[in-house]
Formats: structure tokens, sequence, C-alpha cells
């Protein structure tokens, strides 16, 4: 019956110490998170298994010999210009989903619209960019499987042609692209999904914008796995 | 459920503030300056022969790796949640790390095989 409080009765203030969220975040956006996790896993096992056979292949063919034109525009003799187009735009689309995720903190509801049809038309050029470039390398001649038959100008001068590697190239470039473009394509349908949601006043009825910073999440990620490809597929 | 949310952006707000629309212009420039080196080095060094191929590709690398940081940290708002939704971010990207090690071991191995 002694007045003293032993030490395992009082009260812990730590995060970990149960009866609130250790990671103050809302469940929904915990779980964005991991399944961004896990999609990350399999970019990854993609980007790795590209990085293990070209490691492996003694030639490779250099992608700035490849990507040569601005589909439309210009034929030939504009290394990466095209790829830098769509890399800008991405980097944009990004930008203004964070705004819109910084309209929705105070509540703006104009201006988070405005800021999603923006970051919407910044995935619907990207998709028409990645559609152009799908194309033309279509017509040179490269597909899942299928390669043109003169490879002479896509390898460098001091390396031997390589068929093999040119096949594996060709089948991994559609298959990792794809891939992310249909990552893209299902961001801009939940992006518009969202926008529709905050036109009809959803969560502004639901007090907060936390939608949008979910979808925003998903969007940067996206963004972030271009970055990679953009470095392992254009440049190294 | 609502009410719940509203809470937590609430508790939240504090720290949102310091992603203002200044510091986001300001990640987006860091952003586009790196790609914008990376374009140079790809289409103007290399080519010249200022940095031969393979310091290129290393660079490439680190700078990627810098874009993927302020792209996690400050778009995703990574660097401003709790330590520990960060730490289970960012520890299994561990697995990754070692999954690349091993594979680029092993293809210096298929290398010899060929």
């Amino acid at each position: 019956m002694s007045a003293q409080v032993s030490s395992i009765d009082e009260l812990k203030t730590t995060p970990w110490a149960g009866g609130k969220s250790p990671f103050n975040v809302e469940y929904g956006k915990m779980m964005m998170w991991f399944f961004l996790l896990s999609d990350a896993f399999t970019f990854s096992s993609l980007l790795i298994a590209y990085g293990a056979l070209r490691f492996s292949s003694s030639t490779w063919p250099a992608a700035d010999l490849i990507f040569q034109s601005v589909p439309g525009m210009i034929d030939h003799g504009a290394p990466l210009v095209f790829v830098g187009l769509m890399t800008f735009i991405l980097i944009m689309s990004s930008v203004t989903m964070v705004l819109a995720v910084e309209a929705g903190h105070r509540m703006a509801k104009k201006e988070v619209v405005g800021w999603m049809i923006a970051t919407i038309i910044g995935g619907f050029m990207f998709l028409g960019c990645q559609a152009l470039e799908w194309t033309h390398l279509h017509h040179e001649g490269f597909w899942w499987g299928s390669i043109p038959h003169e490879l002479g100008e896509y390898f460098r001068k001091d390396e031997a042609v390589s068929v093999t590697s040119t096949h594996q190239f060709a089948n991994l470039f559609f298959t990792i692209t794809g891939f992310h473009g249909f990552h893209v394509f299902s961001g801009v349908v939940i992006n518009i999904i969202i926008t529709i949601n905050v036109l009809a006043g959803t969560y502004e009825k639901r007090g907060s914008y936390l939608m949008v910073e979910k979808v925003g999440l998903y969007w940067h990620f996206v963004d972030l796995v271009w970055v990679f490809v953009f470095t392992f597929f254009y440049l190294v | 459920m609502s009410s719940e949310n509203a809470e937590l952006n609430h508790d939240e707000h504090g720290e949102h503030e310091s992603m203002s629309r200044g510091k986001i212009w300001k990640v987006f420039a860091i952003l586009l300056g790196i790609t914008v080196i990376e374009f140079i080095i790809a289409l103007w060094l290399v080519p010249k022969g200022h940095i031969p191929l393979h310091w290129a590709n290393p660079i490439y690398i680190v700078l990627t790796l810098f874009k993927a940081f302020y792209i996690v940290a400050y778009f995703m708002h990574l660097k401003f949640e709790r330590i520990g939704l960060m730490i289970s971010i960012i520890v299994p990207i561990l697995f990754i790390i070692g999954l690349i090690l091993v594979l680029t071991n092993e293809s210096h191995y298929w290398t010899e095989l060929r």
C-alpha cells in the first residue's frame, strides 16, 4: 500500500511505448511506402539483370549511337536529345505534383486541381514521347526478339559487333521501359481519379488532402525509377 | 476515420511547412542542374576525350544517387518523417545493394565461361 510508484508503472512516452502510431503516418500512406518498397525490388531486379548481362558481354551497343533521333523532327545526329526532353517532362510533372500536395496542406482546392491537371498533362506527354520512341525503334527493326540486319552503326568503332548483346539490349530495353511506362500509365489513371475526387469535394469534406499525398508518393516513385533507367540505359 | 486523418494531418503540419514553394523550386533546380551536368559529360566531355569513359560511369552513378536522394528526401518527404519509418524504408534497400554485389561478381564469372 505504499504510495511510491515502482519504475515499471511509470508512464512511458517514447514513440514505441504503445498507444499511438510510432511512425506518425496514416495507415494508407504507410502502406503506400511499403508497396513502393516492394516495387523498388521489382525494378531493381530488372535493372540488376540488365547490369549482369551487360557486364558479362565483352561488347554492348552504345546508347548515344542508337538513340540518335527526335521523332518527327530530326532523323539522325541528335544523340540523347529526345530522352533529355522526356526526363525534363517527368521531373517537371514531379514538381507540379509536390505543388499540388503543398496546395492541399493549405486546403486550396482550386490550386490542387490546377496542379493535378498539370501533372496529368505531364504524364500524357511522357507517354506520348515514349510511344514515339518505341515506334521509331520498331521501324529501325528493334522489338522483343528482333533486331536490325545491319548492326555496325550501333557499336563504337573499337568494339566488335555482337548479335547476342544487341538481342539482349532490345529485349531488356522494351521490357524495362515498358514496365516503367505501364507504371506511368497507371499513375496517370490514379491521378485522374484523385482529381475527380478533388473536384467532387471528397477531400474537402474529409478535412484533409492526404489522398493527394499518397498518389504523390507513387508519382515521385515513377520519377525516381526513370532517373535510374535514364542513367543505366542511356548514359552508362 | 476522417477525424483521425485530420488530426494526423494537423500533427504533421508544423513539419510540412519546411517544404515551402521556394524549397520545392530549389530542389527542382538541383535536379535539373544534375541532369544538365550528366548531359554535358555524355555529349561533350566524353566524346571530346576530356574524361575517359571508365571515369564517366562512376560519376553518372554518384550523380544519380544524388538525384535519388533529393527526390526521396524532399519530394517524397521522407526526410521529415519519423526515424522509425525512415529506417524501415531505407534498411531493406541494403538487400538490393547485396544483390548488385552478388550479380556483378557472378557476371564476371559468366564472362570467363564464354
